[in-house]
């Protein structure tokens, strides 16, 4: 199966956390898969005129594209000229080369929540039109339409994420190569279920501050963050805290929020990022799932059974008591 | 009668870069560096919360992600007149640390070395043993550092909870308190990063590396036993004469990094031919030959503005062109070391100016001397201790970020009204190498390199313009934003 990688509108991140695979080398990972790279910006030997000349081999169909992956978002200004980004040496805008590319591929991927939605480079007065392979936000649609669907009747495969986990993309191109994605694997987004069927909230080792709502209230204390600090974690679809980042990390671990950034529309939150808001106290953001008044509720009766260890351990950045040691029964 | 060309796209330069080559009698003329891709995050931060910049300015970068974030952080503190704790700011100097010398590795073995697997040079005498060992993507090399470089990068998993982008990174300290426990897993990290650079990239201790002090030494260095891919890179530079060919304006610019107690591991500073003070009031952007709307004369960027226009006469790059005191200065690796005090970097540009090799070299020897300053201050972090303040900001605040990433200096300018962003102006590294001609007509940094090369209307582009291209180690997501 052979790929090409094109980047637009973003910031090459998913690239770099794709580099950061831990399985050993990436480049050994994906021969082993049968995947290999027709051109990647970042990590060809080729450029300049042997680059443009494949771009358009591939554009034309003289060169056969299994898979194409687009990083960043598609720039659609100004006054949709797409002239934000012509892609280097030549006068052409790149969301026409990826439009002609992708009416030829055999399956198009959104690498990272820029191509899958617009991403970061769409907020605020989003100044370059920037929007998704096939979603403007939550809106399907996008450069390529509502309706498209690649040879095999798929429509594009989202591997959202700001940047997305580097095993998200390597088991879904996997995955395509040995021709176990189909519809059924896709989420209503186009997500892969693999890892979109999951919460962030799923793993996280600050679920006993969840549980009774003994939260933090400043930044590198141990509590939840959900009642101050804005995490998303509970309604956020990824497996961020069961396949861990950098080794052991995630942005729970890391001591932040959650900023649901696998989901349309997390660049505009209408809020501070990092503050939760509240009506008469209550956050807006309710765990995925979970009916309002029964959230309430447990969340008042919780907050009552909170065990001191808890709530002490919550406001601290280290651990002030331990949990008490049973004793077997004699 | 000069001849035109257009060549891109560059790749293995972390975004996108095209150039224009004005040819005549088979040597670069002129050239005109382009920056194809425009963003506009100095237009998405207007009106935004002061602290969301800490969410939007790491994703202008992927590569330079916590240094867009250090910069955010710094400028949020200083209008807040926050200071993090000691554990803070620990915490912030080994963030960047990791990213930095990641950085500097994947330069060296995925975007620079490849260059010398290509066809041209297959009648060298390394050319074989080269290709087999740093050809893109099949070398022995990048399979052998993407593995070390993972393992390395898993200490961002402790440190900030994972690359790129993370929120650990705020104006009052680190997000991610540590434990002791968790301290010698980051020692283990850097102890097996160490071993790996000791055996596959020097062939020598870090240390021994660090103290060579001269052109001269190095090249004693390099004939010694010990292999190493930096002796590899010594052996051909010293056959394609790489220390002759990419001079600049030879006038380097630091702002300086890693705050220690009472000074900085790299201090600020300007130097051409010897220390000037670095007055960064002096900064300014000018918009001549950028896609802009222009607003009169250059603007420093407390005051600067991003008005893109479709179309502007003269102009040919989303990139503008800073200017210090009006002169073009380079900024990276080499820069920082020349002008904090290296005797082999000072050494490196006495004779014939920046050069495509000091500018690899100067990178790889900040990983010798940067490690040991790492492994330094994880055993300065106290567990226990506080890791973050938490600060006020006015509602009417200005605030200045400036740090150093992997490939030069990287400068926030933040201005508050009424508890927005009411401005965020931002300069990157390669925003000074890669600038385009001011309204002056001096043309940037790389601009400069490139002029008197060998070059052909239509024969494959030289090696060589690669090679002085990719030394500057270009990041053009960061160059625009």
């Amino acid at each position: 199966m052979n790929l090409l990688w094109l980047q637009s509108g973003g910031c090459g991140g998913c690239t770099l956390s794709w580099l950061g695979s831990e399985h050993g080398s990436l480049f050994r990972e994906l021969a082993a898969e049968g995947i290999e790279l027709l051109w990647h910006p970042s990590l060809s030997e080729s450029g300049v005129d042997e680059a443009r000349d494949l771009i358009a081999r591939c554009a034309d169909g003289r060169t056969r594209v299994d898979v194409l992956c687009i990083e960043g978002s598609l720039l659609r200004g100004p006054l949709g000229s797409g002239g934000f980004h012509r892609f280097g040496g030549g006068a052409q805008p790149m969301i026409d080369w990826v439009r002609q590319i992708a009416a030829r591929a055999q399956h198009v991927v959104a690498i990272g929540s820029c191509s899958a939605w617009g991403g970061i480079t769409a907020a605020g007065v989003n100044p370059t039109d920037a929007c998704g392979l096939q979603y403007d936000g939550e809106a399907a649609g996008g450069l390529l339409g509502p309706g498209f669907r690649d040879a095999a009747g798929l429509p594009v495969i989202n591997v959202a994420g700001c940047p997305p986990h580097p095993d998200w993309i390597t088991e879904t191109l996997a995955m395509l190569a040995h021709g176990r994605l189909g519809a059924a694997q896709l989420d209503d987004l186009g997500r892969p279920r693999f890892y979109a069927d999951q919460l962030v909230h799923h793993g996280c080792p600050r679920n006993e501050y969840y549980e009774f709502k003994a939260s933090a209230s400043r930044h590198s204390e141990q509590g939840c963050l959900m009642e101050q600090l804005g995490c998303k974690g509970t309604q956020a679809h990824a497996d961020c805290n069961q396949r861990l980042w950098n080794g052991e990390g995630s942005c729970l671990r890391g001591g932040y929020a959650c900023i649901r950034c696998t989901e349309p529309g997390f660049e505009e939150p209408g809020h501070a990022f990092e503050t939760t808001p509240k009506v008469a106290g209550i956050p807006l953001g309710l765990p995925a799932d979970m009916p309002k008044a029964w959230f309430i509720a447990l969340a008042a009766l919780s907050k009552s059974a909170t065990p001191q260890r808890v709530r002490e351990n919550a406001h601290s950045d280290h651990l002030l008591r331990a949990p008490t040691v049973k004793r077997t029964k004699r | 009668m000069s001849t035109r060309r257009v060549v891109g796209p560059f790749n293995r330069v972390e975004g996108d870069l095209e150039i224009t080559l004005d040819i005549d009698d088979g040597r670069v003329a002129a050239a005109y560096v382009n920056s194809p891709l425009y963003r506009g995050f100095e237009q998405i931060l207007q009106g935004k919360l002061p602290a969301d910049a800490l969410v939007l300015v790491p994703r202008i970068c992927g590569i330079c992600s916590v240094a867009q974030s250090a910069a955010a952080a710094l400028a949020l503190a200083d209008a807040a007149g926050a200071t993090p704790p000691p554990n803070g700011r620990l915490a912030a100097n080994l963030t960047l640390a990791v990213e930095n010398l990641a950085d500097h590795l994947t330069h060296f073995y995925l975007f620079f070395m490849p260059d010398f697997a290509r066809e041209e040079y297959k009648s060298r005498r390394w050319y074989h043993g080269a290709a087999q060992r740093f050809r893109a993507t099949a070398g022995s090399a990048p399979n052998e550092v993407l593995p070390a470089r993972a393992r390395f990068m898993q200490m961002m998993g402790l440190l900030a909870g994972k690359w790129p982008h993370t929120l650990a990174v705020q104006p009052g300290g680190s997000t991610r308190p540590l434990q002791s426990s968790e301290l010698f897993r980051l020692q283990r990290s850097l102890r097996e990063f160490r071993g790996f650079l000791e055996r596959v990239t020097f062939g020598a201790r870090l240390e021994d590396v660090a103290a060579i002090a001269s052109r001269q030494q190095l090249d004693a260095w390099r004939a010694q036993a010990g292999g190493g891919d930096l002796r590899t890179f010594l052996d051909i530079a010293a056959d394609l004469d790489l220390w002759q060919v990419g001079r600049g304006s030879d006038r380097f610019m630091s702002y300086g990094c890693y705050q220690e107690q009472d000074r900085r591991l790299f201090p600020a500073g300007l130097w051409h031919g010897g220390a000037l003070p670095l007055d960064i009031a002096g900064i300014s952007e000018d918009t001549s030959h950028a896609w802009y709307a222009a607003a009169g004369l250059p603007q420093h960027p407390a005051a600067g503005s991003t008005l893109p226009v479709a179309a502007k006469e003269g102009a040919y790059s989303w990139c503008k062109a800073p200017r210090l005191a009006g002169q073009v200065v380079e900024t990276g690796a080499l820069a920082r070391q020349v002008v904090a005090g290296h005797a082999l970097a000072r050494d490196m540009v006495a004779g014939s100016g920046a050069s495509v090799a000091a500018r690899v070299v100067a990178r790889l020897l900040e990983l010798a001397l940067v490690l040991p300053a790492m492994e330094h201050w994880l055993g300065e972090l106290a567990p226990g201790q506080p890791w973050c303040i938490t600060s006020q900001l006015a509602d009417e605040t200005a605030g200045v970020g400036l740090v150093e990433a992997a490939r030069g200096s990287l400068g926030h300018w933040l201005t508050v009204r009424r508890g927005r962003i009411h401005n965020y102006q931002i300069i990157a590294p390669t925003t000074w190498n890669f600038s385009p001609r001011d309204g002056a007509g001096t043309p940037g940094a790389l601009e400069q390199a490139l002029a008197g090369l060998p070059a052909d209307a239509a024969a494959p582009l030289p090696a060589i313009i690669h090679h002085v291209v990719r030394s500057f180690d270009p990041c053009m997501v960061c160059t625009v934003h």
